[in-house]
């Protein structure tokens, strides 16, 4: 499975259309294979992210904020997206992999993680 | 948040302040993390402030101001404040033009303690910017038939009351379009207006949904949800098709009614709620109320307003006004240029009597316009199945399946229809149409003129059937 959480600083970014970076991991059941890879984007855009997780090869996408068409399109797409996740996005990775993560989740971290991040 | 901050707001009771205020509205702390927010923030966001408290606002609020909290942090530092407009993410996905509000607040030594967000929702500000409409709704409802200048003269009584209101009309008739309209005519409208089928949701969900629950209520819920009753506070409750209301709940929400609070799902704390309740259905209360099916109670707590909205072949002239308007409406979406309809096209759509009301003919004049290549609505350019008499789908597949006699189902017809049908089955609309004239003229000893009043049409309108199917 291919993940991409859209982050800013440490945690989930809040929003989809503003996010400039993303992390990419890679898992197999439980477990996450390698480092997760970093992407800056040149500049904030939906569409050119919505491009980046069509190339990537993406199964699920973690995000908070999205608005309704960006969500359709990629769930057109056969894309699992996870929105409304507020909290650091290790963690948000940690409750993927481990089969928890739904949409509308505060995170535990998101209390502290958040301020820190 | 340092203790003195807590100190402050444990003064006074913080919340029941910020859910009079009916905008969405949050307090943060010096890191910016939420300390409070109003019911209003809540509906927009999707969270709930006990899950958000503590989390640094911009993950709840999802605005496009102040990057990673750059502009709050600086407006908490220079204590200035600012007023500008942005937008928001909620949590229906929707991208919402907002005016934000943010002002700092500061302790009794004039230290920063933190900002106050004021979140104003402009969307309808700008869709009267880019539509040039009005913020009146009474005036998005179309037609100059009595009838219907009969209940636009009794909207605006209604709009100002804040009595419960029960809205009757078949389906298609707009009975949402008015729920909406009277709230927005009210002093209500600046609260908000949320809208419930009774009938979309299993009876353990709509409970949940329209009263809320507490965390641990029942397996799943793992959090607090305010449901949708709180959510109004202060606005407007529309809950359509409130015949299909399961009898468990419709107890439940008597006694809302009578005693404006109830108890959340798994809760022990009663909650207060100001809420004007506006109800709609298709079906016959008083013949669920016979069958048992309807508490008598709540069909007199609720029926305390009537609007019976008439159903499109009651509204002498309005079918034309609708085809110009829609025809107008679908040549803008869909970027045609058609400019009228064809005689017969015409002759066919004011016949037809539209069992679907204004809904059907609506999507109609769409499926016209998509069809049409002209400038005109030719005969051809018209759904087929307008040709032909239909029967209430719903009465035929029930008739097929041998569930309801013919007759029965007749009388099962929505009380909506004041007019008795014998055998649709059997016949078209003409011969039904014939028979209302008939029935009419019987009521009122062959006085037309009280003849055409009882059937909703002008006088002329009545002359010209009477003419037409040699009634003289």
């Amino acid at each position: 499975m291919r993940i991409l959480i859209t982050i800013q600083n440490k945690s989930v970014a809040p929003r989809f259309d503003l996010t400039t970076e993303v992390v990419i991991a890679l898992c197999e059941g439980q477990t996450i294979i390698g480092k997760p890879r970093t992407i800056l984007m040149t500049r904030p855009s939906s569409e050119e992210l919505c491009a980046l997780i069509i190339k990537e090869n993406i199964n699920t996408v973690v995000c908070n904020g999205i608005e309704e068409s960006h969500l359709q399109y990629l769930t057109w797409k056969r894309m699992k997206v996870i929105h409304s996740v507020v909290g650091p996005y290790r963690e948000a990775l940690k409750a993927l992999t481990g089969g928890f993560l739904r949409s509308g989740t505060i995170l535990e971290g998101a209390k502290q993680g958040v301020k820190n991040g | 948040m340092k203790s003195t901050d807590t100190d402050v707001f444990d003064k006074i009771k913080i919340t029941e302040i910020l859910n009079g205020i009916p905008h969405g509205t949050v307090i943060l702390d010096r890191d910016l993390c939420i300390v409070e927010m109003n019911s209003s923030l809540e509906l927009l966001s999707g969270f709930t402030t006990s899950e958000a408290r503590g989390v640094r606002a911009d993950f709840i609020l999802r605005c496009n101001i102040g990057k990673s909290g750059k502009l709050f942090r600086k407006l908490l530092e220079t204590g200035e404040s600012l007023s500008v407009e942005g937008n928001i993410i909620t949590h229906d996905h929707k991208n919402k033009p907002i005016h934000f509000t943010v002002s700092s607040f500061k302790d009794e030594n004039g230290h920063p303690v933190g900002l106050f967000i004021f979140l104003e929702d402009i969307s309808i500000l700008h869709s009267f910017d880019q539509k040039g409409s009005s913020r009146d709704g009474l005036k998005d409802i179309l037609g100059h038939s009595p009838k219907m200048l009969e209940m636009l003269e009794l909207m605006p009584v209604l709009a100002h009351t804040d009595a419960s209101v029960l809205i009757t009309g078949e389906t298609g008739t707009g009975k949402d379009l008015v729920a909406e309209a009277l709230h927005n005519a009210s002093k209500r409208s600046r609260h908000s207006f949320i809208k419930i089928n009774c009938g979309a949701l299993p009876e353990s969900l709509l409970e949940s949904e329209l009263f809320g629950h507490v965390r641990g209520a029942f397996t799943g819920a793992v959090k607090d949800k305010p449901g949708l009753f709180r959510l109004a506070q202060n606005g407007t409750i529309f809950l359509t098709e409130i015949g299909d209301l399961p009898l468990s709940l419709q107890v439940k929400l008597l006694s809302v009614l009578d005693d404006r609070e109830f108890f959340p799902v798994g809760g022990v704390k009663k909650i207060k709620v100001n809420v004007r309740i506006i109800a709609a259905t298709h079906r016959s209360l008083r013949e669920l109320v016979k069958r048992g099916e309807f508490r008598e109670d709540l069909f007199y707590r609720l029926n305390v307003l009537r609007l019976h909205l008439p159903a499109l072949r009651e509204r002498d002239g309005d079918i034309r006004l609708f085809l110009d308007h829609f025809l107008r409406k679908f040549n803008t979406s869909l970027n045609k240029s058609i400019k009228e309809y064809s005689e017969k096209a015409i002759e066919i759509l004011t016949g037809y009597h539209y069992p679907g009301n204004v809904r059907e003919l609506r999507n109609i004049v769409e499926y016209a316009v998509h069809i049409c290549q002209g400038k005109s609505v030719k005969k051809e350019s018209l759904p087929e199945y307008i040709f032909f008499p239909q029967v209430d789908l719903e009465v035929k597949e029930k008739q097929e399946n041998g569930q309801v006699p013919i007759d029965k189902s007749i009388q099962n017809q929505p009380e909506a229809d004041q007019v008795t049908y014998s055998n649709p089955t059997e016949r078209g609309w003409s011969d039904i149409e014939k028979e209302m004239i008939i029935n009419a003229l019987k009521k009122t000893g062959g006085n037309r003129s009280k003849s055409a009043l009882e059937l909703g049409w002008g006088r002329t309108t009545l002359w010209r059937k009477l003419k037409h199917y040699n009634l003289n």
